[in-house]
This record gives structure tokens, C-alpha cells and sequence, in this order.
């Protein structure tokens, strides 16, 4: 956000502030352990509301749960924005002093009035009304989001839409006061601090225009760095439709599964010249692979860091010897780049860590003794005397302009309807999320016992399980326009009529991606794997209108 | 800019404490005097990451001018307040509650402190009697307010046979000394969950789900908090009981490595409990900010798939 | 969701005291807004103290709470289900298991054992079968139950009685009860509005000028508040409205008034601290949970003056700042609850309660809460944890329920009949009420005489009778028998001996005696009474009664009673002095370090028997 890619608040926080908007996230189930903070700020008095298709165990604690249509995030956020400005309750001075294009943006949320939010949303006017003011009139405010508004077509546009809200009341860089993207992964946020981004080099400096960032980078490294940014995920496979990208070197992931439209996904990583993955399972990609480079759990087999979602660096520790012919990814990249001619030489994790201090001044201050002795550090932390920052952007409330830096821009974002439009054909919208006890495609928490797991299901609202004359357990084809699987019903009060759910947890068995479409986001590269239209056939009615895939786990 | 935002500076209060005068910060609780002190306080109920409920009454203290002893645990120290906690008033009490409590629970898995505790005060269980045999008995269904009246020739206990009932937990609450620590992580200090609650009254009191019924048809969802804060092995992982009934659970060969977990991005540290390069538990630092000691079912027990990497996986 | 378990009569009880469920998320019907829309959170939390209320109308109307009831409300009112369970398990009155539709609570505790209590409970099972039956054969099952508050006429009962083939559940005592007069209840049913009640037996030879707290009782009709009006009633307030708030706090402090409970606590202060406290808002709260083994005056007061105590519970808001009034009244007491509800309603209609009482501009209102059977109710943070919906397990102390009491607000408690003294305070002035009884114990005292005297009953006397006055105004052991011991202060009082007469029945007199004037209990025994036993009947009551917080008395109210049974039954261990210095130890600890006062009391009782040599050694055994 203005910058830097990270959430701007800490967990503490959460637990001293006013009002708390949980937006497209069921961290009770999803990130438990921040839920816990959460609840503690409830307790001491937090209101909390939460916007979420479903009535997730989460919104189950909310104060107001706002149950919007699948997709309609940016109809409830200009409405908020504007009746926000229509009330007279824009925190002028911030604005003034902080941020940019207001007027552009005003002008842009004119049209989203209460009634037509209503409409877009299903959301009753009066109740966008009282968010729009609570949140506007809290002393302090922690705006949460997750993938609900990250997984879309327009997750970039989603996510500002959110940004404009806290610029509008100056919900940013105060203590208790911010914006709290979730991470779903334990690393993703140290990916991105990494630099494992198309267009950024570790520490956020941009690959195109940050020339002296990128000067430092090669002179450390004594080689010139690619001056083009290059392809997120979905671009990449995107090139290799395209037949630009013939080669793939694929670190601990697992496309194959993991992938909207799964069918096409499958399709292209077949395609490919060579594929390499690296990975601590022969995955389902692995099961593609040319090379499989067997490796180590980073978080039990492994030196090295972390950054969690609160921008904490970690430390993860080598606990167990690793399996068989597993070797630690600094290794297995070492010796990698011996054989394409380059000498690495073999270093620890620490000694990549301090190259990396040395290089990112946001990590400046970061020592493995300090990460040990005061259990992580937040960033920015540019030197050893810093005590690591507990929230970001505090410069935007600083009277100095040149302190303050430069602005916030609004940035006007116009709602658009999920891709994969709703037909007499296709007349459910399917949504996809987490349980508690599972993980993405359950290549990790497949392998524990749980007594809360059941198998995959399709759930739908009591009522439409009704209406097509369902029972619990029976077994349906559910098709989308890109395919189709079968899966047993699931009667799920937290649905409404229209609203169906599913997850990504058990590709083996129940393969939802086939159905997902990967419209996508240009900027992020992020699928709609949260808006899929489909219709739900009985076994024995059911024609194969499209025909099955070939089952996942062949 | 940088802005921190520490506790504000708090008075300091002067009191006695076994005729030495302390200074602790304004809202200080006895049992925090006493330990700056140096002063070792007996504690089963208490633990710093959840809020005192002050029921052991193991760490009572005697307060000059007050009828009754107080707890150390949740009383605050106030400007001027004489306390002894080595009073022959605290002695016997402590004594009593621990052969109370040795008398009528197991207590063969409690820390190796309350052995200490046991020796220092001269609590001797025997006193109250051999240990009744559970008579059948059903703790679960006891009516409030009845009781069948023995013959006093054993001490009553609440041994009772061993809850098996998931693949995660067991429960065996003849360890039970119903602390409350495990409701209150289950509760609002921690999960918010309330899978479990004390229910029942008296002797009779016992932690419970509704109506008593299996662990899989409760709200439980497996996160361990409780487990992680029972102080006398009445909540075990399954694993563990099972290596322990097996006799191969060995905490000294067990090394204990704090990593973070490899699931969502909130960043929770794990301490993996390690013997013979498996993991046999995981725990969570008390002390550290992010999680307090807490997990999630991943957390806690997702760790399986680094020791189970087979091809078929 | 509630489940598919509930059934229609379920919910239709739980929806008769809670009103129809506002939405589909609280178990009601799902309509098109539900789908988009849902409230809970706070609101949601703060409908949890209409837990008990919900499980009474289940208990009334099913006989027990089913899984499928506690679902029901667990949905409507957004409570975990474990914790809803906690709460039920906990009250006596309350039942997990299905059973006979009809309970017969027979009082088998010390004051009914002098009145053949045994001897009824061995015809109830001749004639209903083991106590907690299923009522298999005609729908009605009995059990033992602890003292029901009848002990001037015990053997007493309490008819429990859910609705039945159309009839409206209803609840009632019968004392004293016999078979045959618990057969003639069941079959008449519901009863109707009892006559106004008995004379105190000090008033019956017209000689009422003594009587202060008891002056209307027996001669003002209950229902009416014109009667009360008659009687004199409401002038008191009109006295607190002149003297204003601050005034009314001086008077107390001028009168020297201090609570009846037992702690002997300045009410002036109480007072004084909660109209201080900044915080909003205050509550105002009657202790009607009397529940005290032998004690029965509070009872008595709200059966046969319920408008005194809603003018003094009017008054305490008054003057400590509190808009809402809170009267918990024990289960056991169905008449004084029903009293007590049509008092609040007849005195909202004329004014006297509601947003301008008296027409002076302030507001006042009342609830009734109606326990659930559990004697730690009685305890003040415990009957908050009740009233609240949770279980009542006392709170530690401090804080105090002047910075955080009920709700977590400042809140003013006292019992009734210290309430009712605020009356007389008010009427006399504060000044002539310190004028009155001794230096250290002002105004009046109820007493609670029963067990083997002539004439049981309720005395009124100033503070300075001794205890001799006291048995001859109830006409002395009964038969002319020989006084072996009187119970002072209730279960968790002690015994004194005959040399003990002439003690003065004040404060300052029960203290240096080392006894307590406690709940006002004087429980008289002739030389006819097995004590061990009734040592005993102690002892399982604590034991029963305990809530099982903490170690002390969780445990040792069961090693207590198992040591008594040792030596009762000849099977000491070691000699009877080391059992006895056993039970000194457990007795130290109890009174140390229980969190509250039922711990600390639960073996004054009997380590007063044991030094007064009141338990027999070996083969003396009898009771259940």
C-alpha cells in the first residue's frame, strides 16, 4: 500500500482499537491465531462488522454481518464512500493534508447511492448506512480483508476500493487505526519482501524504475539484472498458451491443482519443453515434471525467515534431518547455478540473510541475534538500534511536508459483476473458501487425522436443496461452464438461497478448480476463484452436457 | 517516525512481604511481588497467560488484617500491606489444599514442582484415608445438590475411566483437579470456543461438554489450548498417551526447536517436541506476543505431512 | 440453527417468555432478508442473563430440559451450548434427565429432621417408590431436598409440578406435609391465592406494639396495595423524596443499621459508596435468596408484605442512584415470588414504580429473579452470577459490588429484612432507631424459632433479648423436655449449650460468645434428638451445597462428612482425637482459604458439636 507491500497495522492493535470491518475473510477458520486478537479487541469493546457472502463463523461474532452478492465488494464500498461525504463526515484534515483526488474520486462514487448499493448487493440500505457512519465516526479502525477480495477479477480495483475508504477518514498510520491484508500462506508476505515478485527486487525496490536499487543489486552480485519486469502466475501461463514460455522451474507450488480452471492448467504444464519442480512431495505438477528435485520442509528441516502478515521477520529452525535424498533449497540453488556455470559457493541461511540486510534497507536492523532475542521484528528496520515499526504510513499525519512525503492518491474504481455471469443455465453462484482444519489442496493437512474433516461437498442453502429436492449426503453433478464434477450435498445454513460454497481441499477427490474460471485480475494476476456460475444436476437426470475430465488423480 | 507505545509509567506501592519491604508498579498482583522477590509460591490454577480464577488456593497468603487468606494470584498489592507467605496459617492451608487435592486425584503426571510443594508442606494424602475404588459412580449424570452418602471408611475421588473418544485428545479426568485453566482457554481467554464449561456443582463439578457428550459432537475444534495448559496430565495429545502407555515416551531424549508454523500467514511459533527425529508434540511459547501459548488444529497437529512423505502421500 | 431435535412444546416455552424470535439467525422462520443480513455481537451477549428464565419455562412446562430445549435456547439467546449445560447442571431445580412430570421436594434438613421429616420421606418411598424416580406409574417421583424455608411447620414439602394435560405448570409448599396433604395438593392442583397468612406469634394476644418489622404482617392483605397504603405503607418514600438522596444516606448512617445477612456490614456505607461511584449505571438489588438452614423470615416478610419490600428496594435505588431494581428470590418460594410480581405491577400502575415515581421525576423499575435451587445463590457475587445466567459460583472479593457488582457495574445489595429496617429508619428517624435495642446492635431482630419448641415461629425482639427471652416468648422446649443445645445462626451458625441462656442475643453479645447471630436462626434441641445425626444432615448440606470452586471446600466438605460418618458409625481411624484433630485441620483451611463464606462456615457448625461434645462416638449413626 503507498509503497511497500504489507499489511500496515500490528496484531496488538487489533486489540485496542474501536471498530473492526472483517471484509471477505473468515479468519476464524482461516487465521485462527489472529482471530484470537481479534476477539480480545471485541471483548474490550470493539464493534465488529463483518461483509461476507456466507455467515462464516466469523461474521457469527459480528455486531452486523453485511451479507453481500458474490463480487458486489465495490457497489458497497463507493456506497460507503459516498454517503460517507454525503454526511459530512470525511476526516477533512487528513484528506487535506495527506492524500490526492478526492474531488476525481467523489465525482467517481456520486452515482453509488444507498438504494443502488441495495440493489447490487442485496445489502439493506440502512445497514450500508450504519457501517458508512461507524466507521467514519471510530476514533480508530482496522480494516481486514482476505482472499474475498483478493480472488476475483478485479481484485486490484477491490482492494483499492478499501484503501479509498481508510484515506476518506483517515483510518491509516495511527496506532490502532489500518489496513490488514491477511496472509494465506506463512511466507507469502516474505516472498513478496524478497523481491518473488515480476517487477520487484528484494525489499520492494521496483525491477523498471528504482535504477539506484538496482545498481546496488549488481554490483553485489557482480552481474546485470533483467531491466523488464517479468510475468506474475497467471501471466506465465498466459506466455505458455501463447507458447512463449517453454521452460518452468516451479519451487513449492502446486499448479496443477492449484489453478483456476484446472483442465487448462493441466493441459499447458503437459505442454511444456521442460519442467522442473522442486518441491517436498511429488505433487500432482511433480507428477509432470521432467526433474523433481526432492527438498526440505523450510519450517522443520530448515534454516531461515519468515514474514507474517503483521510484517514480522521469523526465524524458522531446522528440527528433524530431512528424508532420503532431500536437500535444503539454498543448496539445491547453489548447486544449481554451479552447473550453469556460476560458483554460489555454499552458504548458510544466515549469510544469505545478511546479504539480503545489506541490500534491503527496510531489513537493515534485522540480525539473527535480534530475531532471536526479541522473537522477530517487524519492518521497516534499517538499522540495530530500531525496534522494528508497529504500523506504517504514521508519516501521512506528520505536519512537515517534507517528513510527510509524498501523498495518497485515491484512486476511483467502477464496480464490475464477476466474470462468469449468472444464466438460466448456470443460475447458482458458487463460492470457494477454507475450513478450519484443511490447507489450499491439502498437499500439507491432508495427512493428519482431524475429527472435524469430512469429505468434499457441495454446499447449498437449506432452501434450495428444497427447491431441487436434495438431501444431505446425496450425491449431485455440479457443472460450470468449463466443466464439471460430482460431489455429495451439504445442507449449510450460512448459505442463503442462490449461494452455493465450495473448497480447494480435496483436488484428489473433488477436483472444484475444473469448475473455477480464470478470468483474471490484469495487475495482480490473482483468478476469480471466488464467482463461479454453475447449475447443480441430479445423477440420474444428469446428461453429460460437458464432458467429465479425466479423473485428477490418474 | 517512529512511536511506541509502552504501558505508561505506573506508581510505585510500598508493602512487607515476610518483613521485607517491596516496591512493585501500582496493579501488581501478590504472586508477581513474590516472585520478584525470589519468594516460590505454590501455583496449579494459575498461569500468566489466562485470567486468574484463584480456585487452587495453593498460593494463599496471609494479609495482616484480613479474616481470611487471600489468593496471591489475583489479590493486588495495596500501599502498606503487611503479607507473610510462610505464616503457620499459610502452611496448613497449603498443606490442606494439597492433600485435598492428593487425596482425591492422580496426580502422578503433575509437574515435578507439586512433589516439592508436597514435601515442603508436610501434605500427607494418607490422612484422609486409603482411596475409594470407583463405585460406578457416573460423575456425568450426577444430579446437583445429591450425593450417595459412603461410609467414610475411603476417601471419595474422581477416578473414573479415561475418555477416548477422537483421534486428537484424550481425557482422563481422574487427573482433574479442575483448575478451570482449560475452560478458560477454550473460553474468552484465548479460543472463544466453549466446547467445554464446568458443570455440575461440589465435589461432583467436572468439566464438561453438553450433556456430556463425545468430543466430535461438541464445538470442539481441536485447536490444544487446552491440552497446552493443563497442569496434571488430565488432557493429553493421543499421541502422547499412547507413546506413555506403550512406555516409550522419553522427554529426555526430546529436543524442543521453536520454528513457525507452516500454514497461514499469521506467523504463529511452534515448539516441536523431538525424540528420535520425529515430531511427538507441538507447543507454542507462552511468552511470545503472536500466539500466547495458542494454536490452531494445524498448528498443533498438522504437522504429520513432513514425516509422511510417501509417493502414494 | 436450532436443531431438528426441539419440538413444538419446546419452543413454544421457550418463545412464551422470550417473545417470538426476531430473526432466521435466532430461530425463527428464514426469510429473504435474513440471506444479507444478521445481528448479534454485543447485542447478542447481553440476552444471556434470560438464560435462567428460559430454563424455568422449559423446567415448568416439560418436567426437564431436554437436549433438544437447551438447543433451542442456546440458539435463541446465542450461548455455547457447554456453557448453557454449565449453567443447568449447577441448580438443583433444574433436570438433565427426563422425569416424573409431577417432584415432590421433601425438606429432610435439621429444623424438618425435629419434625418426623425421616419418617415422611420412608412413606414417600413406600408409596412413590425410590426417590428420583421416572414417576412410571402415576407421573409423580419425590426426592430429599435441603431446608425449603417452612421450619416453623415443617415437615415441609415443595410440589413441583409441570403442565400437565392442558393445565398450567404451577409450584407450591405444603407444610406441614403429610402424605395425605401432599396427595390432597396434587389433586386439587394449581392453588389459588393463599388467605392472608398467620399472625406472628407474638401478635397474636394483640399485643402488636413491640412489632416493628412484623407490625403488618398478618394484617395487611398482600395483594392489595391499598392495604399496605392503609397500614402505612409509602410514607417511607415519601420521607426518602424530602430528605433527597443524601439525606436518606445520612439517616442510615444516624440510625447505626447494619445488615442482617450475617456480616453485620454499616448499610450506610454500602450505600454511600455505590451513589458515589462515577460509573453508570448502578443497580439496586434485594437479597431475597434466603437459604440458610432454620431460616425462614425473609420468606415471611415478602410472602406477607411484598409492598414494603418493593418501597425499601425503591428507596435503596433512590438513594444510591440506581433506575433498575433487581429482587432475587430462591426457587423454593413460589408464593413470595408470585407475591412479589403482583406487588411490582400493581405499584407500576399507581405510579410508584416506573420512568416518575411518585410523580418526583425519577425513574425506578423492578425485576423478580427466580432461582433455580442452589444455596450459594444467597452468597452476593454468586446470586450476581445467577442473575446474570451463569452459574453462581461466587466472585472473588475485592472487588466489592460497589465498584463492580452485578452486570460488572456498582451495585447495592442487601437482604430483605435489612431493606425493611431502611423503612423504620426513615419513620423514626435515624436518631430514634440508634435509640433503640443496644449501643452496638440497633433496632430489632427477626428470629427464626423452630425445632423442638412449643410455639416455632417467627419473633421480632430489640436487639438485647437474650437468648432465654427468645425461648420463653416461644414457649419453651416442647413437652418440658430438657434443652440439650440451640443451633445459633443457622448451618453455618454453631451450637451453644444450656449454660448459654442469659446470652444477649446482639452483635457484640453472639461475638464474644464466639457464636454469630447469623440469619437469625435459633433451632432449638431437646435431649431427644440424635445430634450426630443432625452434625450429619450439616455436613451433606455443605457438601451438596458447595459450588466446587475451590479446593478447600470442594474437598472438604467431603472429607467433613466422611470423617462424621467415621465416627459416627465406630470406624474412626486412629482414636476420635485424631479424627478430631483432622477435622480441626480441615476446619483451618475451609475458613482460610475459601473464596467464600460458605467455605469458611461449613465447619462451624460442626467443630462447635464436636467442643461442646455433641457427637456421639461409635454405632450412634442413623439418618440416611
Amino acid at each position: 500500500m503507498f509503497g511497500a507491500g504489507g499489511g500496515t497495522s500490528s496484531y496488538q492493535e487489533i486489540e485496542d482499537t474501536d471498530l473492526i470491518i472483517l471484509w471477505g475473510s473468515n479468519a476464524r477458520e482461516a487465521h485462527p491465531i489472529f482471530f484470537h486478537h481479534l476477539l480480545q479487541g471485541v471483548r474490550r469493546g470493539a464493534r465488529l462488522y463483518a461483509v461476507d457472502p456466507r455467515r462464516t463463523t466469523s461474521a457469527q461474532w459480528a455486531d452486523v454481518w453485511l451479507g453481500l452478492d458474490v463480487g458486489s465488494d465495490i457497489a458497497l464500498a463507493n456506497a460507503i464512500g459516498r454517503e460517507i461525504i454525503d454526511a459530512g463526515l470525511v476526516n477533512e484534515a487528513f484528506v487535506q493534508r495527506a492524500t490526492t483526488g478526492l474531488a476525481a474520486y467523489a465525482a467517481a462514487v456520486e452515482p453509488y447511492t444507498l438504494e443502488r448499493a441495495e440493489g447490487d448487493t442485496g445489502v439493506p440500505a440502512s445497514v450500508i448506512r450504519e457501517l458508512a457512519h461507524a466507521y467514519a465516526r471510530a476514533d480508530r479502525a482496522q480494516l481486514c480483508w482476505t482472499l474475498g477480495i483478493t480472488e476475483h477479477h478485479n481484485a486490484t480495483d477491490n482492494v483499492l476500493a478499501l484503501i479509498n475508504l481508510s484515506l476518506l477518514t483517515g483510518h491509516v498510520g495511527r496506532y490502532g487505526s489500518g489496513l490488514v491484508p491477511l496472509r494465506g500462506q506463512n511466507n507469502v508476505q516474505g516472498g513478496g519482501d524478497m523481491g518473488a515478485l515480476p517487477n520487484k527486487l528484494p525489499g520492494f525496490h521496483d525491477v523498471e524504475t528504482d535504477l539506484p536499487a538496482r545498481a546496488r543489486f549488481e554490483a553485489r552480485w557482480g552481474a546485470p539484472l533483467p531491466p523488464k519486469r517479468g510475468w506474475h502466475l497467471s501471466g506465465m501461463f498466459e506466455a505458455m498458451e501463447r507458447g512463449e514460455l517453454r521452460t518452468l522451474y516451479v519451487l513449492g507450488e502446486n499448479p496443477a491443482q492449484s489453478e483456476a480452471d484446472q483442465t487448462k492448467a493441466i493441459r499447458l504444464l503437459s505442454g511444456l519443453d521442460h519442467l522442473v519442480v522442486q518441491d517436498i512431495f511429488l505433487t500432482r505438477t511433480g507428477e509432470l515434471a521432467d526433474v523433481v528435485l526432492p527438498a526440505t520442509a523450510t519450517w522443520a528441516e530448515a534454516e531461515g525467515t519468515v514474514t507474517s502478515s503483521e510484517r514480522r521477520v521469523q526465524r524458522v529452525r531446522r528440527a528433524l534431518t530431512p528424508p532420503g535424498q532431500a536437500r535444503d533449497d539454498i543448496a539445491i540453488l547453489c548447486e544449481l547455478a554451479r552447473r550453469l556455470g556460476h560458483e554460489f559457493g555454499e552458504p548458510t541461511a544466515q549469510e544469505v540473510w545478511d546479504e539480503l540486510r545489506a541490500l534491503s534497507p527496510m531489513h537493515g536492523g534485522m540480525s539473527y541475534a535480534r530475531l532471536e532475542a526479541l522473537g522477530g521484528l517487524r519492518w521497516p528496520c534499517p538499522d540495530e538500534s530500531h525496534p522494528g515499526e508497529l504500523f506504517l504510513h504514521a508519516r501521512l499525519w506528520e505536519a512537515d511536508p517534507q517528513r510527510r512525503g509524498p501523498a495518497a492518491p485515491f484512486t476511483p474504481v467502477e464496480f464490475a459483476p464477476p466474470v462468469d455471469a449468472l444464466s438460466e443455465d448456470f443460475p447458482i453462484r458458487l463460492t470457494t473458501g477454507r475450513r478450519l482444519d484443511s490447507f489450499n489442496t491439502g498437499v500439507q493437512s491432508g495427512r493428519f487425522s482431524s475429527p472435524l474433516r469430512r469429505p468434499e461437498t457441495l454446499n447449498l442453502a437449506p432452501e434450495d436443496a428444497d427447491r431441487f429436492g436434495l438431501e444431505e449426503g446425496e450425491r449431485v453433478r455440479v457443472c460450470s461452464r468449463r466443466g464439471a464434477v460430482e460431489a455429495p450435498v451439504h445442507l449449510d445454513a450460512s448459505l442463503r438461497p442462490g449461494l452455493a460454497f465450495m473448497t480447494l481441499h480435496f483436488p484428489d477427490q473433488v477436483a472444484t478448480n475444473v469448475l473455477t474460471i480464470d478470468a483474471t485480475d490484469p495487475k495482480s494476476g490473482t483468478a476469480e476463484f471466488k464467482a463461479t456460475a454453475i447449475r447443480v444436476e441430479t445423477l440420474a437426470l444428469a446428461a453429460p452436457a460437458v464432458p467429465l475430465p479425466e479423473k485428477a488423480s490418474a | 517516525m517512529s512511536v511506541r507505545f509502552a504501558d505508561l509509567p505506573r506508581r510505585l506501592v510500598s508493602l512487607t512481604i515476610d518483613g521485607r519491604a517491596v516496591r512493585v508498579p501500582e496493579g501488581t498482583t501478590l504472586l508477581e511481588a513474590c516472585r520478584q522477590e525470589g519468594i516460590d509460591t505454590p501455583t496449579l490454577c494459575y498461569v500468566e497467560t489466562l485470567t486468574p480464577v484463584n480456585v487452587c488456593r495453593v498460593c494463599v497468603v496471609e494479609v495482616e488484617g484480613a479474616r481470611a487468606l487471600v489468593p496471591a494470584c489475583s489479590r493486588r498489592a495495596e500501599a502498606g500491606m503487611v503479607v507473610h507467605t510462610d505464616s503457620e496459617r499459610v502452611r496448613l492451608s497449603r498443606r490442606m489444599v494439597l492433600e485435598l487435592l492428593a487425596s482425591s486425584v492422580d496426580l502422578s503426571l503433575a509437574a515435578p514442582e507439586v512433589r516439592a510443594w508436597m514435601q515442603r508442606y508436610g501434605a500427607d494424602a494418607s490422612r484422609m484415608g486409603p482411596a475409594a475404588a470407583p463405585d460406578g459412580h457416573h460423575r456425568d449424570q450426577a444430579h446437583p445438590g445429591h450425593h450417595r452418602v459412603g461410609d467414610g471408611a475411603r476417601a471419595e475421588t474422581v477416578a473414573q475411566p479415561v475418555k477416548v473418544d477422537n483421534e486428537n485428545y484424550v481425557r482422563d479426568y481422574s487427573r482433574c483437579i479442575l483448575c478451570y485453566k482449560c475452560v478458560g482457554a477454550c473460553g474468552t481467554d484465548a479460543q472463544n470456543t466453549f466446547a467445554i464449561a464446568v458443570a455440575g456443582r461440589g465435589f461432583e463439578a467436572r468439566i464438561s461438554t453438553e450433556h456430556a457428550v463425545p468430543l466430535p459432537d461438541s464445538a470442539c475444534v481441536y485447536c490444544g489450548n487446552c491440552i497446552a495448559v493443563c497442569p496434571t496430565g488430565a488432557l493429553m495429545f493421543r499421541s502422547e498417551h499412547e507413546m506413555r502407555q506403550a512406555g516409550t515416551w522419553d522427554e529426555s531424549r526430546q529436543t524442543v526447536t521453536t520454528t513457525i508454523c507452516p500454514y497461514c500467514g499469521v506467523g504463529c511459533n511452534l515448539e516441536l517436541h523431538v525424540q528420535d527425529n520425529t515430531i511427538v508434540k507441538v507447543t507454542s511459547p507462552l511468552d511470545h506476543d503472536v500466539t500466547r501459548g495458542n494454536l490452531c488444529v494445524k498448528g498443533r497437529f498438522g504437522f504429520e505431512f513432513v514425516q509422511r512423505r510417501t509417493r502414494e502421500g | 440453527m436450532a436443531s431438528g431435535r426441539t419440538t413444538a412444546a419446546e419452543r413454544a416455552a421457550v418463545d412464551a417468555v422470550l417473545g417470538p424470535p426476531s430473526s432466521g439467525w435466532t430461530g425463527g422462520g428464514r426469510d429473504r432478508l435474513d440471506g444479507h443480513v444478521a445481528f448479534g455481537g454485543r447485542s447478542a451477549r447481553e440476552r444471556r442473563r434470560w438464560l435462567l428464565p428460559a430454563l424455568h419455562a422449559v423446567q415448568d412446562r416439560l418436567g426437564w430440559i431436554s437436549p433438544g430445549a437447551l438447543d433451542y435456547i442456546c440458539t435463541r439467546l446465542t450461548i455455547p451450548p457447554a456453557e448453557a449445560y454449565a449453567v443447568v447442571s449447577f441448580y438443583a431445580l433444574f433436570a438433565t434427565e427426563p422425569q416424573a412430570p409431577v417432584v415432590v421436594h421433601l425438606c429432610d434438613d435439621i429444623a424438618c429432621r425435629c419434625q418426623g421429616a425421616e419418617a415422611l420421606c420412608a412413606a414417600a418411598e413406600a408409596r412413590f417408590g425410590p426417590a428420583g424416580g421416572t414417576g412410571a406409574g402415576d407421573g409423580i417421583t419425590w426426592v430429599r431436598s435441603p431446608c425449603l424455608g417452612q421450619c416453623e411447620r415443617g415437615p415441609a414439602a415443595l410440589i413441583q409440578s409441570a403442565a400437565q394435560a392442558g393445565a398450567a405448570p404451577w409450584s407450591a409448599a405444603v407444610a406441614p406435609a403429610t402424605l395425605e396433604g401432599i396427595a390432597a395438593g396434587l389433586a386439587a392442583g394449581a392453588p389459588g391465592p393463599p388467605p392472608v397468612g398467620p399472625l406472628p406469634p407474638q401478635a397474636v394476644d394483640g399485643a402488636t406494639d413491640r412489632l416493628r418489622l412484623l407490625r403488618r404482617t398478618g394484617r395487611v392483605d398482600p395483594g392489595q396495595l391499598d392495604s399496605y397504603r392503609a397500614h402505612g405503607g409509602y410514607q417511607a418514600l415519601r420521607r426518602a423524596i424530602e430528605l433527597g438522596p443524601q439525606g436518606v444516606i445520612q439517616e442510615l448512617k444516624a440510625s447505626g443499621l447494619v445488615g442482617r445477612g450475617g456480616a453485620a456490614f454499616p448499610t450506610a456505607v454500602k450505600w454511600e459508596a455505590v451513589a458515589a461511584n462515577p460509573v453508570r449505571p448502578h443497580y439496586a438489588v434485594c437479597n431475597g435468596d434466603e437459604s440458610e438452614p432454620g431460616t425462614f423470615k425473609d420468606r415471611v416478610l415478602m410472602e406477607q408484605d411484598p409492598f414494603a419490600v418493593v418501597e425499601a428496594l425503591t428507596i435503596m435505588g433512590f438513594a444510591c442512584g440506581a433506575e433498575q431494581g433487581h429482587c432475587y428470590v430462591r426457587g423454593e418460594y413460589p408464593l413470595a415470588i408470585a407475591r412479589l410480581r403482583h406487588a411490582i405491577d400493581r405499584a407500576r400502575d399507581r405510579g410508584l414504580l416506573g420512568s416518575d415515581v411518585m410523580g418526583h421525576g425519577f425513574r425506578f423499575d423492578i425485576e423478580v429473579h427466580r432461582g433455580a435451587g442452589a444455596y450459594i445463590a444467597g452468597e452476593e457475587t454468586a446470586l450476581f452470577n445467577s442473575a446474570e445466567g451463569k452459574r453462581a459460583e461466587p466472585r472473588n472479593k475485592p472487588p466489592f459490588p460497589a465498584q463492580a457488582g452485578l452486570f460488572g457495574q456498582p451495585t447495592v445489595i442487601n437482604n430483605v429484612e435489612t431493606l425493611l429496617n431502611v423503612l423504620e429508619v426513615l419513620e423514626q428517624g435515624g436518631a430514634a432507631y440508634a435509640a433503640t435495642g443496644t449501643p452496638g446492635s440497633a433496632g430489632t431482630r427477626l428470629f427464626c424459632v423452630s425445632g423442638c419448641v412449643d410455639r416455632p415461629g417467627l419473633y421480632e425482639f430489640e436487639f438485647g433479648a437474650t437468648l432465654r427471652q427468645v425461648l420463653d416468648a416461644a414457649g419453651g422446649v416442647r413437652a418440658g423436655r430438657p434443652l440439650r443445645t440451640v443451633l445459633l445462626g443457622g448451618a453455618a451458625g454453631s451450637f451453644v449449650g444450656p449454660d448459654q441462656l442469659d446470652l444477649p442475643l446482639t452483635f457484640e453479645g453472639a461475638r464474644a460468645a464466639g457464636a454469630t447471630l447469623g440469619s437469625g436462626v435459633v433451632m432449638v434441641f431437646d435431649d431427644g434428638v440424635d445430634l450426630t445425626d443432625i452434625v450429619r444432615r450439616i455436613a451433606r448440606f455443605f457438601r451438596d451445597e458447595s459450588c466446587g470452586q475451590c479446593v478447600p471446600c470442594r474437598v472438604g466438605t467431603v472429607r467433613q462428612e466422611e470423617l462424621l460418618t467415621r465416627i459416627a458409625t465406630g470406624r474412626a481411624r486412629g482414636s476420635t482425637a485424631d479424627e478430631l484433630a483432622l477435622l480441626t485441620d480441615l476446619g483451618a483451611a475451609m475458613r482460610d482459604a475459601s473464596i467464600c463464606g460458605l467455605g469458611q462456615t461449613a465447619s462451624t457448625a460442626v467443630e462447635s458439636a464436636a467442643r461442646l461434645g455433641l457427637i456421639a462416638t461409635g454405632g450412634g449413626g442413623g439418618g440416611s
